[in-house]
Parts: C-alpha cells; sequence; structure tokens
C-alpha cells in the first residue's frame, strides 16, 4: 500500500484566496481540510470559537498555544467526537457534518492521543490490521472456510501490516503485545496504526511529550518521511517550539479558543500577540526557540 | 467409577449450554460494557419458536432448529436497536434496569402468548444411546458437547483470526479508539448482539431436547447461571466465558449426584462468593488499568 511517492519539495507559503496560507504546491489542489468558523460551546463555556483554518494537500501544519487554550478539543470537533455547536469542516471538499467518526476516518482523517491509546492486549501488528480494517476485504464464508480467497487476503493484510511497521523499524516487534512496548515505540506504533487507516490527513496529538531531544529530532525525520513517502497532510498539536518552527510550514496559534496568529513560522515568532500569549504582557522580547 | 465418569459426561452437557449463554452475556458487556439481563430470556423465546415451528407449522427438526436461531438473532438485534441504543450515553444503571425490564417484557410477552402451563419440547432428533463399557451417554448429550466444542472453536478462531474479529477485539479495548480506525461501534454492537443471541438459540434447543419443558420463566435461571459463569470466568473474556461455564455445570452436577440436589444451587453460588473474594476478576479476568 505504500506506493513510493516522489519526495516533496519545500516550498514557501502563499495567502490562498480564502485568506488562510497554503503552500506553494498545493496552491492549485483542493484543500484537505478547511473549517469556517468552527465553533463549540460546553454549556455556557465557549471552549473554541471562530476557527478558520485551511491546510493545503501536502502542508505540515502546526497548532500551538498555551495549555487549556482549546488544541485538542479543535482535533476532537475535526473528528467529529465533538459535534460542532457552530460552523463547517471540509475533508477534501466534502462536507463532514453530520459523519460518524468511523465515517470521518474513512473520509481521510486520522489521529493519534496526546496519552497514547493502543489496543494494548493485540499484538503490534494486530493494532496495525485494526487499522488497516476497511481497506482489506475479506469475505466471511471464506473466512470460515479458510478457503483460497482468505489466505490471499490474509497474507496481503500481514504484509501491508508489515511494510508499514518497516518504516518506523517495529517490524521485529510485530508480535509482542503493544502494551508492553517502550514508551517511544508506542508512540511510533500509534502513528503507524493511524497510517493503516489511509489517511489524507494525519492528526498528531503531542508526538514528541516524553521524548528527549534526541528521540525528538528522530520523531521530526519521520514526519517529514511520511509527508513524502504518502504525499498526505500532517496536522500537529505540540509544545516542542523546536519540533514546531523545524518542520511546520504553516503554523496557527489558539488561545483561550480562538485563533490569534496564523501563518510561517518566521512570522509567527515576531508576532507580539503569540509572545503576549505564552510570555504574557512584559517579557516581550522575541526568542521562544 | 462408572457413577462418577457418567456425572462427568452430564456436567459437561450441563455446562456445556452454560458456557454458550455465559458467552453473550459476556461477548455483550466486553463490547458495550452493559449487563443484558434480557439474554437469558432469549432462550426462552428460543425454546418457544421451535416448539411452534415443530408442532405448529409441522417444519421438519432441523427447519425449526434454524429458524429458531434466525427468530433470536433477529429479536437480539431488534431489542438493542430499540431499547439499548437510544441509552448509548446514559448512565449504565438506566440501561441495566432497561434490560431488567426488556426481560419481563419478553417473559410476560411469553405468558400471553402461550399461558403459564408447561409446553413439551419436541424430539428434533433420536440417537442411539453411546455404551462404554458400563457408562451409557445419551445421543443428546453426545450432540451438544460436540456442537458446544465446535462453536467454542469457530468463535475464538473468528475472533482471533478474522479482519471482523479483531475489530470486535478493537472496540472492547477502546471504542473511541476503534472508531477512529474507521470500525463503526454500533455495527460492531449489532453484531455481538446478533451473535450472542444465535448462541443462545442453540442452547435453548440443547436446553429443550435436555430438559423437555418449557415455561415462560424458563430464561430465567439458566440465565442467571450463565451470568454467574461469565463473572465466574471474568466478565468480558471469551474463554473465561468457556471456562465459567464449564466448571459451572460441574460443580453444579457434582453436588447433586454427591452432596445435595436442595444444596447444588447454594454451593454453586457461593463458590462464585468465595472465588470473587479470592479474585475479584474472575478466573480469566484481567485487572483493568486506568491510565492518567
Amino acid at each position: 500500500m505504500s506506493s513510493p511517492k516522489p519526495r516533496i519539495p519545500d516550498s514557501p507559503l502563499v495567502p490562498y484566496p480564502s485568506g488562510a496560507y497554503v503552500p506553494e504546491r498545493d496552491v492549485k489542489e483542493i484543500p484537505v481540510l478547511e473549517t469556517h468558523h468552527l465553533g463549540i460551546d460546553f454549556g455556557g463555556l465557549t471552549a473554541v470559537d471562530d476557527f478558520s483554518l485551511t491546510i493545503g494537500k501536502t502542508e505540515i501544519a502546526g497548532l500551538i498555544g498555551p495549555n487549556g487554550a482549546g488544541k485538542t478539543t479543535v482535533f476532537n470537533l475535526l473528528t467529529n467526537v465533538y459535534t460542532p455547536t457552530r460552523g463547517s469542516i471540509m475533508i477534501n471538499g466534502f462536507s463532514s457534518a453530520g459523519k460518524t467518526t468511523a465515517q470521518v476516518n474513512k473520509m481521510g482523517i486520522a489521529r493519534t492521543f496526546q496519552n497514547i491509546r493502543l489496543f494494548s492486549n493485540m499484538s503490534v501488528l494486530d493494532n496495525v490490521r485494526v487499522g488497516l480494517h476497511n481497506a482489506t476485504k475479506e469475505n466471511l464464508v471464506a473466512a470460515i472456510t479458510h478457503g483460497f480467497g482468505y489466505r490471499k487476503a490474509e497474507r496481503q493484510s500481514k504484509q501491508a501490516a508489515l511494510d508499514l511497521l518497516n518504516i518506523f523499524a517495529l517490524e521485529q516487534l510485530a508480535d509482542v503485545p503493544a502494551g508492553s512496548l517502550p514508551y517511544g515505540a508506542q508512540r511510533r506504533l500509534e502513528i503507524v496504526r493511524a497510517l493503516a487507516t489511509q489517511p489524507k490527513i494525519l492528526l498528531l496529538d503531542e508526538p514528541a511529550a516524553g521524548m528527549n531531544p534526541s528521540e525528538t529530532q528522530e520523531l521530526m525525520e519521520n514526519i517529514r518521511k511520511i509527508r513524502d513517502t504518502f504525499g498526505i497532510a500532517i496536522m500537529l498539536i505540540e509544545h516542542d517550539m523546536n519540533l514546531v518552527m523545524g518542520i511546520c510550514e504553516g503554523i496557527c496559534v489558539l488561545d483561550y479558543g480562538k485563533i490569534i496568529a496564523k501563518g510561517t513560522p518566521e512570522d509567527i515568532k515576531s508576532n507580539p500577540t503569540v509572545i503576549e500569549a505564552y510570555l504574557g504582557r512584559k517579557g516581550a522580547k522575541k526568542d521562544d526557540a | 467409577m462408572t457413577h462418577f465418569i457418567q456425572t462427568l459426561i452430564s456436567s459437561l452437557s450441563l455446562g456445556s449450554i452454560y458456557a454458550l449463554i455465559a458467552l453473550g452475556y459476556t461477548m455483550v458487556y466486553g463490547i458495550a460494557k452493559m449487563l443484558n439481563f434480557a439474554h437469558g430470556d432469549i432462550i426462552m423465546v428460543g425454546a418457544y419458536t421451535v416448539i411452534v415451528a415443530a408442532f405448529q407449522l409441522g417444519m421438519p427438526p432441523l427447519v425449526a432448529a434454524l429458524m429458531s436461531i434466525v427468530v433470536c438473532v433477529l429479536l437480539g438485534v431488534l431489542i438493542e436497536r430499540l431499547a439499548y441504543k437510544p441509552l448509548r450515553q446514559a448512565p449504565p444503571l438506566s440501561v441495566l434496569i432497561t434490560a431488567i425490564g426488556v426481560s419481563y417484557l419478553l417473559q410476560n410477552l411469553a405468558l400471553l402468548l402461550f399461558g403459564s402451563e408447561q409446553k413439551a419440547f419436541p424430539t428434533l432428533i433420536t440417537l442411539p444411546e453411546l455404551h462404554l463399557g458400563a457408562v451409557v451417554i445419551d445421543g443428546i448429550t453426545l450432540v451438544t458437547l460436540a456442537a458446544t466444542a465446535v462453536i467454542m472453536v469457530g468463535l475464538t478462531l473468528f475472533i482471533n483470526k478474522t479482519r471482523v474479529g479483531k475489530a470486535l477485539r478493537a472496540v472492547s479495548e477502546d471504542k473511541e479508539a476503534a472508531e477512529l480506525m474507521g470500525i463503526s461501534t454500533n455495527k460492531t454492537i449489532t453484531l455481538t448482539f446478533a451473535i450472542g443471541s444465535a448462541l443462545a438459540a442453540v442452547a435453548s434447543i440443547f436446553y429443550g431436547a435436555t430438559y423437555i419443558y418449557i415455561k415462560p420463566t424458563t430464561g430465567a435461571m439458566p440465565g442467571i447461571k450463565a451470568f454467574t459463569a461469565a463473572v465466574f470466568g471474568g466478565i468480558g473474556s471469551i474463554p473465561g466465558a468457556m471456562l465459567g461455564g464449564i466448571l459451572l455445570g460441574m460443580i453444579e452436577q457434582f453436588s447433586k449426584t454427591y452432596i445435595s440436589t436442595l444444596w447444588s444451587d447454594a454451593i454453586v453460588f457461593g463458590v462464585l462468593v468465595l472465588i470473587l473474594v479470592v479474585k475479584p476478576t474472575g478466573l480469566l479476568g484481567r485487572q483493568i488499568k486506568e491510565k492518567v
């Protein structure tokens, strides 16, 4: 399933007709994700409001903001875990309104979790094969009779899972229960499992949490590798500014549920509103990297 | 010794029936995280279906048995759709009370339709007894044991080897994560109720063939015992339900034979209490670790 695609060259962000930025190379493509004035209230509290964002087909985008800004809530809205109170979401040009989370996944969104949520009692391989659920065809009768078709589908699905594990050097651990993997490997497996659903955009919720600098470095390379190999967009929530500034092309800053800035890493680094949100009113010197 | 082997075989047969029913309880609990107390009454419906199909519609035995499975599957799925699905987000207690309500509804519907008198279960097949030395095994016991063994192996392969089986396990571990893998929780829950009800129908056929007389409350006691078996083995665990069912059948049958018929139920539930004191998650149940 991992048909190799040419490396995607870096390209500068350019203004999009809607006022958003997308990488130059994606301008002529349908944006993989577009939200318009997205918002949700919990009781009387507005958690996210007026969230409008466009992500290009192969963009690496960052969603940053102080703790409690509503970043994970945005991910939950994008995957229809929460139903938006206001606004709309377009995935690859199609509205996801009224869809279940499973249907949204089929439309092309996959995600990982801030606190790892693997199927810890299942093997590493089976975790990936659950991700391949909708990509594999299997006839129930054939499965029961263990006929030819079943074995073929079985072999193909296993091979596809191993190929994916291979990208992250996890294939030797295929038969180990996912719950017994070391922390870093669990994080990688979660990404592999999400990739197995063949998404068009991959949402990563704090992928570098709990990682040391060298692991973070490796993760950055892996994120680029995923984008370049699969030609998909990636949106990540992250507190590690080296990672965000290092790999994200477009960055969106959230504070108190509202977007306070959008732009390239350079724009964001020098944006006074962002600096204020992170460092408070007085620390107006720019250097957060 | 003959007596012992005879008891052992009949206890395995009884245990098989409990295990088949317990699988329904444990699978529904594992996937939907609810106790479906109406599950026992599915057995009663299955048994009455066979009676109606065989006596009133004059169906051949095999067709009557198949009809029973079809009716139970449809009923199980219907109950889930109408009674439990609207309560997906409700507190567990509301779902539990609803399940008890459904149980009484089914019992009283049967009372209305068939009256309170016992009805005889038809003889579906007449098989010769098997004589092994002094041990006599009747045909239906053999069929029960063989069919249960086949079903258990089949179910285990289905859960562990197939794509849908893996999806089922994924949903039982983490519903939301499975949903994000493109697996529909609703479809999975429907499938679970269908499988559970089909197993209950099979159990009802063996139960009817073994105990002959069926009345509207027939499902209640085997239902409770099978639930006990599921808890005994570790609720949510499929091998646990199989083991729990067989063990429960053995404890019951052996205490009936060697201790006292009157005391057998007290002993069964006494052992359950003991097991749960020592191992609260049941024999094969896993400790659920809550991650922060």
